[in-house]
């Protein structure tokens, strides 16, 4: 990268490492890690025994949904649509729960890179699909969705297998201080670990170029085809870890999906990825992810009947999306 | 024989039974500025794909510097040492530019010092694309490519909606990057730009290289001449056409409706302004007339039917239907004034999956006040009308989509029709359907004007002015340059007009200085 990053030259400013623009630019992130901030201040308010434990079984909680929206942050910023996260989230859980079941600590590693394999291929198969069928996205994906959880009940047909205990620790307690959640730290590394040499690449670079236009990525030498089917099998490579996250917190696999198709979509919406494509980043949909938590927990221990609480939950983010929509708009009009 | 730096031969190319391009060739020699040129639908924008790989040739061959090459992505095009710049820029908006020049690995100081030159001294590379204004944007594409060094650049309408200091700028450096021995293919609408700035061009018509002229005084006037082909064809179509269209118009062949000259217009545009395309536009639009408007592609006439079809606010100006200033906010606004639209791509209008009775009877039923049950006795009679009137064939009347293309024409104009029409504003109604289909249309378009409906007619095709139109109004740049009574309007003066040349032969000075007075006022 140094190469095509020559210093700067004399006379020609860099506004971009400017305060005001790094604020401006990345208002919306700030304003949900904000928000973040102000939800556990609320819990504590409500709860005042709110501490170290419940940010650790907060972050343990949120895990699986990080990473769906990990997954599914990086097929819409391409400019595409997963249904299919939370069945390979699922096929993928169980795949390592069979593997682990009764067995010793050394085929917990072996389940690991099985499972992020398993969840690479099927990506990838997705967005092969997609790429040579022609078939809008959403009808592909939510096609093999069923696909998915047909094979994930093939696998297991009932909750069952295991998890070595090395790997059930990965998602619980804390390191360094308690104040420092273990799912927290995964969570950050695993992301990062992918996303950020990724993102620093031409293909990173691809991926938001195919989202942001596809003639102009086109024009510019993408490969288009080549960079939807990366940007696919990256995303189940997420939703391979997410799997991984649903067996390190049971300790079994669930051959049912849960909920984490449209919570991903929820929560990158939120995150400030733009469903058109070519816009967001990780950072928003991983704070997204927790707010969701956050408010569903802090309603439940101010006592709001579960039902009403998911009702809530989906106002606030037609709320908040919406006062991002308009931000938007005063700013394209000024 | 010197060397040639690109040499396209014999390049075909087709689109189902349509032939693009049949026997295409383009020869540049290194160091020189060549200017591309042809009519709309010539041929010009399929060479330029195929040149550039987004399009592959059915035959044919392209060689760089001697070495034959096939370009199957721009990717491929560019290490062959082809870069081009697109009319709409290429920078991906979500990017930063600095990211964008990775995208394509174009060197940062480069690029950096080619900007300078052409003129933009404030910018900053980790500036998001988007927040940029489009003319900035064509300069950092222009600066992108030459920065990669290319043996040949190749502009596409790069200056047509660029401001006259960056334009200058931008001739200027493109002047100078044949010094080097590189060379320019140059595509513009504007005959004074080439003649000030290329050394030869090569002129297509119907799919063919028609001539390759050395720019030399009066360079133009052959231009022209290439471009329009052989006088007799003209000649003859417009001699025997006329006659068909009033046979087949039912009207009593009269002349055309100038008797209604006097009066309130019934659509009057007073200095319509909309972005950087249209700058200024005002005619009038009277009941009883067929009024063609000519353009050459991209000077603002999609801007000026957005506006009057109320798809699209103008950015300034007036527009008076019957004397009543009036503003469109929505498409249905301009239907309630009156004014409805035949758009050019059929499908934009139709609904393709459903009858032809539902899209012609579509207007009817969306009407708000009428919501509630459809009254299909009404319904069907004015269906049946406007279906006996136009002439459509109905063999495959369940689905729009399965009907032909002049066919599906027909039915955009009948909904209107079967509604009663005041004033019909058709944009190239008649692009890619068949002669016979043409003819009904122009008569159908007397026809109503003679039942005193206003037509506004845009085309693409020069010869329907003289064919349907009374009068023609031709817009260059965004405002209009000429207005023509149809006997007057036949090819060579549309031609001259559209492209902004004085009408009688110019004198290369002439046109110097009808440059630098365009200039002036722009």
């Amino acid at each position: 990268m140094s190469a095509l990053n020559p210093p700067i030259a004399p006379g020609q400013t860099r506004e971009a490492s400017s305060f005001g623009q790094l604020i401006r630019r990345n208002g919306w992130v700030i304003g949900l890690y904000l928000l973040v901030g102000a939800l556990l201040i609320t819990a504590r308010l409500i709860r005042p025994e709110y501490g170290a434990p419940d940010l650790q079984s907060l972050a343990t909680a949120v895990l699986p949904l990080a990473f769906a929206a990990a997954a599914q942050t990086v097929v819409v910023i391409s400019g595409g649509i997963d249904l299919s996260v939370g069945a390979l989230m699922a096929f993928t859980s169980v795949t390592a729960a069979v593997i682990m079941k009764d067995r010793g600590d050394e085929f917990g590693l072996i389940a690991i890179v099985l499972a992020l394999a398993l969840g690479l291929v099927a990506g990838a198969v997705n967005g092969l699909l997609v790429v040579i069928s022609r078939v809008p996205d959403i009808i592909v994906t939510l096609a093999m969705s069923f696909v998915w959880a047909g094979c994930a009940l093939l696998v297991l047909n009932s909750p069952g297998g295991g998890a070595a205990d090395w790997v059930k620790s990965l998602s619980v307690g804390s390191y360094v201080t308690e104040w420092l959640p273990r799912a927290l730290v995964l969570a950050l590394v695993a992301i990062g670990v992918v996303w950020i040499p990724l993102r620093r690449s031409r293909m990173g670079l691809a991926i938001y170029a195919i989202g942001s236009n596809q003639v102009a990525a086109l024009r510019s030498g993408v490969d288009v085809r080549r960079t939807k089917v990366l940007a696919y099998a990256v995303c189940g490579l997420f939703a391979a870890m997410g799997g991984l996250a649903l067996t390190m917190n049971t300790g079994i696999g669930t051959p049912v999906p849960g909920p984490y198709t449209l919570s991903s979509v929820a929560a990158i919406v939120l995150g400030g990825v733009s469903l058109a494509g070519g816009r967001g980043g990780m950072l928003g949909p991983l704070a997204a992810a927790f707010i969701l938590a956050l408010i569903r927990s802090n309603l439940f221990f101010m006592g709001v009947d579960p039902n009403y609480s998911t009702v809530i939950q989906g106002v606030i983010l037609v709320i908040v999306v919406m006062i991002g929509g308009l931000a938007t708009l005063r700013r394209a009009r000024a | 024989m010197t060397d040639l730096l690109l040499d396209a031969t014999g390049i075909v190319k087709r689109y189902g039974a349509v032939a693009a391009l049949k026997g295409a060739s383009l020869a540049v020699r290194p160091g020189e500025v060549h200017a591309l040129l042809g009519a709309n639908g010539a041929g010009k924008s399929t060479l330029v794909k195929i040149l550039t790989g987004t399009v592959r040739a059915d035959g044919g061959t392209i060689s760089i510097r001697g070495e034959t090459r096939v370009m199957r992505s721009a990717a491929e095009a560019r290490r062959a040492g082809l870069v081009s710049v697109y009319q709409d820029p290429s920078l991906l908006p979500d990017l930063t530019v600095h990211e964008n020049l990775r995208l394509t690995q174009t060197p940062v100081q480069p690029f950096r010092d080619w900007v300078d030159r052409l003129g933009i001294h404030r910018l900053s590379i980790h500036d998001y694309v988007r927040d940029l204004p489009l003319p900035t944007l064509r300069i950092l594409d222009l600066a992108r490519a030459l920065a990669l060094e290319p043996d040949v650049v190749l502009l596409d309408e790069m200056t047509a909606a660029l401001p006259a200091d960056l334009t200058e700028r931008v001739l200027e450096v493109v002047g100078k990057h044949r010094e080097s021995g590189r060379s320019v293919i140059f595509i513009s609408h504007r005959l004074i730009e080439i003649s000030q700035l290329c050394d030869r061009a090569t002129v297509l018509r119907d799919g063919e290289t028609v001539g390759v002229v050395d720019m030399a005084p009066g360079a133009e006037d052959r231009i022209v001449s290439l471009m329009l082909g052989p006088s007799e064809d003209g000649a003859a179509a417009s001699a025997t056409t006329p006659a068909v269209t009033r046979a087949a118009g039912l009207a009593p062949a009269g002349e055309p409706a100038t008797a209604s000259a006097t009066g309130t217009p019934r659509i009057a545009v007073r200095g319509i302004r909309v972005g950087t395309r249209l700058a200024d536009v005002s005619f009038e639009l009277r009941a009883g007339e067929v009024l063609g408007v000519v353009a050459l592609e991209g000077q603002g006439q999609e801007e000026l039917f957005e506006v009057l079809s109320g798809s699209r606010r103008p950015d300034g100006g007036e527009l008076l239907v019957d004397g009543v200033p009036v503003r469109f906010g929505h498409p249905a606004d301009a239907i309630r004034a009156g004014l409805v639209y035949v758009p050019a791509d059929r499908l934009e209008g139709l609904l393709p999956q459903r009858s032809v009775r539902e899209n012609i009877a579509l207007p009817f039923s969306a009407r708000m006040a009428d919501w509630g049950p459809i009254r299909g006795a009404a319904e069907k009679v004015s269906v049946d009308g406007a279906i006996a009137r136009l002439q459509i064939d109905t063999r495959a009347q369940s689905e729009v989509r399965r009907l032909s293309g002049g066919n599906q024409q027909k039915v955009t104009i009948a909904r209107w029709i079967a509604t009663g029409v005041r004033t019909l504003l058709c944009f190239d109604p008649t692009r890619g359907i068949d002669i016979r289909t043409k003819r009904q249309i122009y008569a159908l378009l007397r026809e109503l004007a003679d039942a005193g409906a206003a037509v506004l007619l845009y085309t693409s095709e020069l010869e329907e002015v003289q064919l349907a139109c009374d009068r023609a109004v031709i817009i260059f740049g965004g405002r209009v340059v000429e207005e023509l009574p149809a006997s007057a309007a036949d090819e060579p003066t549309l031609l001259r007009a559209a492209y902004a040349l004085p009408p009688d032969a110019p004198m290369p000075e002439q046109v110097a200085e009808a440059a630098i007075a365009g200039g002036t006022v722009a």
